[in-house]
């Protein structure tokens, strides 16, 4: 028996590859189906799942509701339409954000002195160390009226003699958007950092030979060359972005919903884990075709050449 | 057109090591380098060989002194706005770009037309024979191709000096023969100044118009490969070119073509030709002479001519090398196999007694550091 293991190629491959299979089995694709069986079911009136074959969810998810009298027009509510376009565009903006505060940043630090190099990426490691929420809480403190930004904008106001009013900077959407780039931004960094700094420098000085002043040289060879960075970064900064909820409980306030927010109010708040499930299933597609376009487009990186 | 392509007037380049430091890389050098000639420097590693060719490119500029292109001094000019262009050696080719994208680089940043790049680019691949090549990424080519396409993408700006630091390191022998004399043939052609680095003496005797031998960021010597190889100026050259038996003495007579040393170990005078500069009567000294040019005769009475004793003979085909002691003095002595023999040994044996003959012309006098 062990001798013909020895012998079979494929069956080794098989055997190898059995643990993490039941595992993704049991902590992806289960769970997953889980998902889509729910989605299709109804909230009982005490909360309880029913399990039914219904596209009510869905359709309700569309902005078309089910128990609309009459089902006239002015049924069609676009509620969670907005809620999907706000958080795409939420990850977009935070993504762009991202892009151009971490590009600058990787680039000076992997072309520092490389003995220094070391202390500012652990400078980018930093934060997180500490827990994700309790750094959202930390910008709560920063923002709020009686924040940190509000005190030092007052007292050089005070100083100047100017009449200020405390600004309303929490419980904005530019709280969440800052909280969101805040939060991601290592994210982008290191994968930027690590295509940067395996450029190596005879690639300048060849381009510099060649007659590229350093504005050039950064178009045509850097850049195109930093791309599978940018094009791993985008993927680990948009995809938790559109799903994350606790920046926007946070920052955000009671009235500013993300997908995030929306699913996981379903399960804790509304009971309503068929809607719920949905909800995810929705966003998990959406998120999907967006990294499916996005990667056809620019391939990992290496397709692109600035002609 | 000016007589020297480049020129390097008392350069200096001082390095802060990562010890701390203060290290001349370049010390002082003065080199002038021809238009049109093929003019390697070689020397072993670290002697500043690489660091030289990096000021004339300008990613380095000198701590003291002044390159001078095309009689301009280059002061801080930029690497883009000097008209030579560099074949790096580990070929820093674009992995991004196909090879037809690499060779045009050049060409785009000046701005030329679409038609007249590939024109260009065409001509240029054609001369390091890649046509048929030109849509793929430099991953898919072998180490000798990217070579060619390191050089084509250099070629096709047609510098006025093309720099080149060690371009066959990486590749095997036999192909480093070939692209050895592909290289020569298309300096000759082109009639481009070839700045070439190597370490490797018998390449820069094969190649060059000029070699300058450096060591420890001093320039030891400049000359033809004859030149460096006959008539070495110290004994560094006469050492790192090619082999050579040194025997110590003192300068006992002088004139401007002939001196004789007497050697204690020889308890003899030898005759020899003055070949370092500023020798002076009563110096120490080191007399040099090449294997190959002790001419091994059996009981003749004439002027440098000295008894020994054979005491190993190795036999390599076309030449034996031979092993002479005269007393403790051991001399090394190749001898050309002219005659086929089957048994080469009964030719030269062990314990056999032989005559020495050590020609004055081709016996060097050297100062001693
Ligand atoms: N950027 C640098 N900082 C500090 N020292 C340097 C630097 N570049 C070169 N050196 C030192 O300068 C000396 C000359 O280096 P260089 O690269 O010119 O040698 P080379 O003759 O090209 O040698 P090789 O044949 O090994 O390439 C070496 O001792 C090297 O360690
Ligand atoms: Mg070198």
């Amino acid at each position: 028996m062990l001798k013909r293991l020895r012998e079979n190629k494929s069956a080794q491959g098989t055997l190898l590859a059995l643990p993490t299979t039941i595992w993704m089995f049991i902590l992806l694709i289960l769970p997953l189906l889980l998902t889509l069986v729910i989605s299709f079911g109804k909230r009982s009136p005490d909360g309880e799942v029913i399990f039914t074959f219904s596209l009510d969810n869905y359709i309700r998810l569309l902005g078309f509701s089910s128990d609309c009298a009459g089902g006239q027009a002015s049924c069609f509510d676009p509620l969670y339409m907005q809620i999907l376009g706000r958080s795409l565009m939420l990850a977009f903006n935070t993504t762009v954000i991202v892009i151009a505060m971490a590009y600058p940043l990787a680039y000076f630090i992997a072309r520092a002195d490389p003995k220094r190099r070391n202390t500012f990426l652990f400078m980018v490691l930093i934060p997180l160390w500490t827990n994700f929420v309790i750094r959202v809480y930390a910008w709560m403190m920063l923002l709020r009226k009686e924040g940190a930004i509000n005190l030092i904008i007052g007292t050089v106001a005070h100083w100047l003699g100017i009449n200020f009013v405390p600004l309303e900077l929490l419980y904005t959407p530019g709280a969440v958007l800052v909280g969101m780039v805040y939060e991601f931004l290592p994210f982008m960094i290191l994968p930027i950092f690590t295509s940067l700094e395996k450029i190596e420098n005879s690639l300048y000085e060849a381009a510099a030979d060649l007659g590229a002043s350093p504005f050039k040289t950064f178009l045509r060879v850097t850049l195109p060359l930093s791309m599978p960075g940018v094009v791993a970064g985008t993927i680990l900064v948009f995809i938790p972005v559109m799903g994350t909820f606790i920046v926007s409980d946070i920052l955000g306030g009671r009235q500013y919903i993300l997908v995030g927010n929306l699913i996981q109010r379903q399960f804790l708040d509304a009971r309503d884990p068929a809607f719920g499930s949905a909800a995810s299933l929705i966003l998990m597609v959406m998120t999907l075709i967006v990294t499916y376009f996005y990667t056809r487009k620019f391939g990992f990186g290496e397709e692109i050449v600035a002609a | 057109m000016k007589e020297f392509a480049v020129e390097l007037r008392d350069v200096v380049k001082k390095f802060i090591t990562p010890e701390g430091n203060e290290l001349n890389a370049v010390d002082h050098v003065d080199m002038q380098i021809r238009n049109g000639e093929f003019f390697s420097m070689l020397g072993s590693s670290g002697c500043g060989k690489t660091t030289s060719l990096r000021m004339i490119a300008g990613f380095e500029w000198p701590t003291e002194g002044e390159v001078y292109i095309e009689g301009k001094p280059m002061g801080h000019t930029p690497p883009f706005q000097r008209k030579v262009n560099t074949v790096f050696q580990s070929y820093a080719l674009f992995q991004h770009m196909s090879v037809y994208q690499n060779v045009a680089f050049g060409l785009e940043m000046e701005g030329a037309q679409k038609e007249e790049i590939k024109k260009r680019v065409m001509r240029a691949l054609e001369m390091v024979q890649l046509i048929g090549m030109e849509n793929r990424r430099p991953k898919q080519l072998s180490g000798g191709q990217q070579q060619r396409v390191a050089l084509a993408r250099a070629l096709v700006k047609t510098p006025d000096v093309l720099l080149l630091d060690e371009p066959l390191g990486a590749l095997d022998l036999k192909l480093r023969k070939e692209m050895q004399l592909e290289l020569k043939a298309l300096q000759q052609q082109l009639g481009i100044t070839f700045i070439y680095v190597t370490h490797d003496q018998e390449e820069a005797l094969t190649m060059s118009d000029r070699i300058a031998v450096m060591s420890k960021g001093k320039v030891m010597q400049m000359g033809s490969p004859a030149e460096i190889y006959e008539r070495p100026r110290n004994r560094f050259v006469a050492e790192f070119i090619g082999e050579s038996n040194f025997l110590e003495g003192q300068i006992k007579s002088l004139s401007a073509n002939e001196a004789s040393v007497f050697i204690p170990a020889l308890n003899a005078e030898v005759t020899g030709t003055p070949a370092s500069e500023g020798l002076v009567h009563g110096e120490q000294v080191f007399v040099s002479i090449r294997p190959e040019k002790i001419h091994l005769t059996e009981h003749s009475a004439r002027l440098n001519t000295f008894e020994g004793e054979i005491t190993s003979t190795v036999y390599i085909g076309s030449n034996t090398h031979v092993v002479v002691h005269i007393g403790d003095v051991r001399l090394k002595v190749w001898e050309q196999n002219r005659i086929s023999r089957l048994e080469p040994s009964s030719f030269y044996t062990i314990g056999q007694k032989v005559d020495l003959m050590l020609m004055p012309e081709n016996t060097l006098v050297l100062k001693k550091d």
